[in-house]
């Protein structure tokens, strides 16, 4: 694990650990997530539904849903500040200021009884110091800046379409020109034409004004056409990270290779699909050892003793499988080659 | 907005005749010649005859119903069996006094009801919320007539403090609206609570936070508008029923209002007074439930856009 | 963006956080449903006053008889209070009330569980039909609906009681239509709910008829917001058999109802309290343990809504 602290890092998480408390039953919705992101950088957080990583981007935004959610421990530093030691009122001077989220579904994730001018001012009276006037002012330029006309800052969340109302949100979130974007699954509500032009504008506006920013997604594309870095998430845990071009074309991780098995290639004649066999462990009673290792084609029988500590090559490209262990191991052999055949032995 | 006020007015036409007929239908099963009553056991036959022909009371079902809502249109609810008044007279006369306390219990519910429905659902869990929830159901469980004996036990045959009944000045309305409230406030109280709840798990209350909305906003703001949607329906459909159903409040402290009178009416047989009273009580529920939908549409920017 | 990318598509609408909650466990609707209920406190509360009140009105002639403890008048006792002798002091005529009390929770519950089961069904199919033919039978029927809501329930039993007279039958007839339309919409909205979905059309396609369909599939699956909301309108139809009575147009004197007896000792409240008092607790206590154990089954059928 990467201990020392990049001070040109803007964000490092340190073994996160996240669990949801109800009837009495554990769930270890997020396990020892660690991750950094450069100011500027764009990092894919992938996995399926149920893999944590919402609860990933709340934690990081300490708004986790207390009952039944509760980050047991872990380091967020965020800008030489560690999030996790923060008090409230700092949280709150950071949230939507600092730190922006976007949410997944923009059919609910606005106020329906207040406009919309007024939700982007609210963000903006809270952290500037400006008149109600400018705050107004300034939203109407906000909404201008997502390709709305300002005029329509009176009108209610209903009176929008799905992706406009998604636009709506993501002036919210840029209103007060924050560091780091949280977007959780931005596009995943909305229509595949829709989809396009809504990424196109975080895009757009995210290198406009270089902010840092954690896609939520289970889009491979999205992160492949968005995002510097990737980290894929299973069952709680990232399971292989690093950068987009390493983890994509030296894939590592079984689970990711998996993933990209499951996807359509139009280049191979293969006539079917290789979905991953079985189904997400239930997360109040997850597997012994590696938490993939009854899913995975390559499992042997220490995968389900050991538990796999996560190994990172000098590239910084993390995977937490034993079948990676001895190419790490042994220093010499960062060769792509090799490491693919101990993936793949 | 004026579409909507006036489709809901119109709509309310047949409900009001569908109201009336239906009461008018009920009370034409009542035992007993109404001629023969007034004019006494004694009474001659022909001359009772005559009195019926007079009433209309031979006239086809059909025709007494037209004729009741004719005249009911026009303020006619015909006259009293036993003193002979003029229904409306004596309604209209009464109606102030079951409506002050038809509000007063209804503000009573609402002072009481919705801040501690909020406080509940803040601090779900805690022991604030459990007790309000345990007070709240008592509440619920309470035949109003019997809190409203328990309440003349207790202030006025006990403790010599209020009234036990009738008019005797501002605090005579004290127990009647505690004892009216108390139900509503009850209900209120769970409304609220489990709106405010629903509310606080939504999406855009996290959206809020996330904004760096201080929590006290985020539920006085945010969680609070939203919340009080459908606890205004229940506030107005409390109202309507505390209206239209004070009967029995009214009897226990012989309260000169409407719900006294129809009982009064009841025990006396004078059915004319009995079909109005009940009557005039629907109508006036209906009222206050067209009043909540439009009031609805005002504090919810949905169904005004629907309509505008 | 190619959208074939996209890894689990149908999953898209669940939040993460309920798809880790959703743990399949195998076991019966039924059995699920009691065994919520059985870790809900309060709901058991409710489950055993009610036990208790069932006991009292199916063995009340063990507990005191009838024509010599209840009816019969004994004015050398009347307006006792407390006592070792009689537990709960007794009535205007010298009778023992909590002998009456007992005897009362038979005409309580009689019309409490008739009342609601007649409203049920005449509603229930009302709704049923309604909701399924849909069109302008569906128009007809909740139109009419719409004309008994607007008369407070109390209002419109008041006034078809004193149409008809005052007795038991009269009593659970008023009573029994006033709260008709409430399952009549109650079933209607879950029919809607549950008439478009692929099982019904299922049956549809295997030629299955309307009635059966209806009876078949649409009644059981539109059973759980029934039940909740009949247990609730067993309290409701006592209350409403306890306010008649007090005003006259209930159960009729010398027959012990909770309602009228605490009507009866309304003039003697000044001298003797437990006249009132007592019957009203009694009313009170039923009415709880029926909304603990109805608010129970809502939470049990529907943990989603659970708060």
């Amino acid at each position: 694990m990467n201990k020392t602290h990049d001070t040109d890092n803007l964000l490092t998480v340190e073994d996160l650990n996240i669990v949801y408390e109800a009837d009495g039953e554990v769930t270890k919705a997020v396990s020892g997530l660690s991750l950094s992101l450069k100011k500027g950088e764009t990092l894919g957080l992938i996995g399926e539904t149920g893999a944590g990583k919402t609860t990933t981007a709340l934690g990081l935004m300490r708004l986790v849903p207390n009952p039944p959610g509760r980050v047991v421990s872990g380091k967020v530093m965020y800008e030489g500040q560690d999030l996790m030691q923060a008090t409230e009122d700092e949280m709150r001077g950071i949230r939507g200021n600092k730190i922006s989220m976007i949410f997944q579904d923009p059919m609910t994730s606005l106020n329906p009884v207040m406009t919309v001018g007024d939700q982007i001012s609210e963000v903006i009276m809270i952290h500037q110091d400006v008149t109600k006037a400018e705050s107004v002012e300034k939203s109407k330029e906000m909404l201008e800046l997502v390709g709305i006309p300002g005029a329509r800052a009176g009108d209610f969340p209903h009176q929008f379409s799905g992706g406009m109302k998604q636009r709506v949100v993501i002036a919210i979130a840029l209103a007060c020109n924050p560091n780091l974007l949280i977007a959780d699954e931005p596009t995943t509500a909305l229509d595949v034409t829709i989809q396009a032009q809504v990424l196109d504008l975080m895009k757009e506006l995210k290198d406009k004004y270089n902010t840092a920013m954690i896609m939520i997604t289970h889009d491979l594309g999205v992160v492949a056409q968005v995002c510097d870095k990737v980290a894929i998430m299973y069952a709680g845990e990232i399971v292989e990270s690093g950068a987009i071009r390493d983890v994509y074309e030296n894939t590592q991780h079984p689970y990711t290779k998996g993933l990209f098995g499951s996807i359509p290639n139009l280049d191979s004649d293969e006539d079917r699909l290789n979905p991953i066999k079985g189904l997400m462990p239930d997360p109040t009673n997850l597997p012994s050892g590696c938490r993939f290792h009854p899913r995975c084609p390559d499992a042997t029988a220490i995968c389900a003793k050991v538990k796999p500590e996560p190994v990172i090559t000098e590239s910084g490209h993390m995977s937490r499988c034993l079948n990676s262990l001895p190419a790490a191991l042994d220093e010499r052999q960062d060769d792509v080659q090799e490491l693919k055949m101990v993936a793949g032995a | 907005m004026h579409k909507f006020i006036f489709k809901r007015l119109i709509l309310l036409v047949p409900v009001l005749l569908g109201v009336s007929l239906l009461v008018f239908a009920i009370m034409s099963f009542t035992p007993g010649d109404p001629a023969q009553l007034i004019l006494g056991e004694n009474a001659p036959a022909p001359a009772v005859e005559a009195l019926r022909e007079e009433m209309g009371l031979n006239d086809p079902f059909i025709m007494r119903y037209a004729n009741f809502v004719g005249n009911a249109v026009t303020g006619d609810m015909g006259r009293s069996y036993t003193t002979g008044r003029e229904v409306a007279t004596e309604i209209f006369d009464r109606f102030p006094n079951t409506l002050i306390l038809a509000a007063l219990g209804t503000i009573i519910a609402i002072v009481i009801g919705v801040p501690v429905g909020i406080l509940s659902a803040t601090r779900q869990y805690s022991w604030i919320d459990s007790s309000s929830m345990i007070m709240a159901l008592l509440g619920v469980s309470m035949p109003n007539f019997w809190l409203g004996l328990m309440l003349i036990l207790v202030f006025s045959v006990t403790l010599g403090w209020l009234p036990s009944g009738g008019f005797m000045g501002w605090s005579s309305l004290i127990l009647p609206a505690l004892t009216l409230g108390t139900g509503s406030a009850a209900i209120i109280t769970r409304m609220t609570r489990s709106s405010m709840l629903e509310v606080i798990r939504q999406d855009y209350i996290r959206t809020a936070r996330a904004k760096g909305v201080a929590e006290n906003v985020v539920i006085n703001k945010h969680a609070l508008k939203n919340a009080l949607i459908p606890v205004i329906t229940v506030v107005g459909l409390q109202f309507g029923y505390l209206l239209g159903g004070a009967v029995l409040t009214e009897t226990v402290y012989s309260w000169p209002g409407v719900g006294r009178m129809m009982v009064d009416a009841i025990r006396q047989k004078d059915s004319p007074t009995v079909l109005a009273t009940v009557v005039f009580l629907a109508t006036t529920f209906s009222l206050v439930n067209l009043s909540v939908d439009i009031l609805y549409g005002f504090v919810d920017p949905r169904i005004k856009s629907q309509y505008a | 963006m190619s959208n074939e990318m996209t890894l689990d598509k149908a999953q898209t609408s669940e939040t993460e956080v309920s798809a880790v909650r959703a743990a399949p466990k195998k076991r019966s609707q039924w059995a699920e449903v009691w065994h919520r209920l059985k870790r809900d406190k309060m709901a058991l509360c409710g489950l055993a006053i009610l036990t208790v009140v069932v006991f009292a009105a199916v063995f009340a002639d063990f507990i005191a008889d009838y024509e010599t403890v209840v009816i019969a008048q004994n004015l050398g006792d009347r307006l006792q209070g407390p006592s070792a002798q009689y537990w709960l002091g007794t009535d205007e005529f010298g009778r023992d009330i909590f002998a009456r009390m007992i005897h009362g929770s038979r005409v309580s519950l009689l019309v409490g569980v008739l009342s609601v089961s007649i409203s049920i069904v005449l509603g229930g199919s009302l709704g049923a039909v309604a909701g399924y033919y849909g069109g302008k039978l569906d128009n007809v029927i909740m139109r009419v609906m719409d004309v008994f809501l607007a008369v407070p329930s109390i209002l419109l039993a008041i006034a078809i009681v004193s149409a008809l007279g005052a007795n038991l039958i009269n009593l659970m007839f008023a009573i029994s239509i006033s709260s008709i339309p409430s399952y009549a919409r109650v079933v209607r909205a879950s029919v809607l709910s549950i008439r478009d979905q692929e099982f019904i059309e299922a049956a549809r396609a295997i030629g299955a008829s309307d009635f059966r369909i209806i009876l078949r599939h649409i009644i059981p699956n539109s059973l759980a917001p029934v039940i909740v909301q009949g247990a609730l309108g067993v309290a409701g139809a006592i209350l409403a058999t306890a306010g008649l009575s007090f005003i006259g147009l209930g159960i009729q004197p010398p027959e012990p109802e909770w309602g009228a007896m605490l009507a009866g000792g309304r003039q003697y409240l000044r001298h003797a309290w437990h006249v009132t008092t007592f019957p009203g607790l009694a009313i009170m206590i039923t009415i709880l343990a029926l909304n603990l154990l109805g608010d129970g089954l809502r939470d049990a059928l529907d943990p989603r809504l659970k708060h």
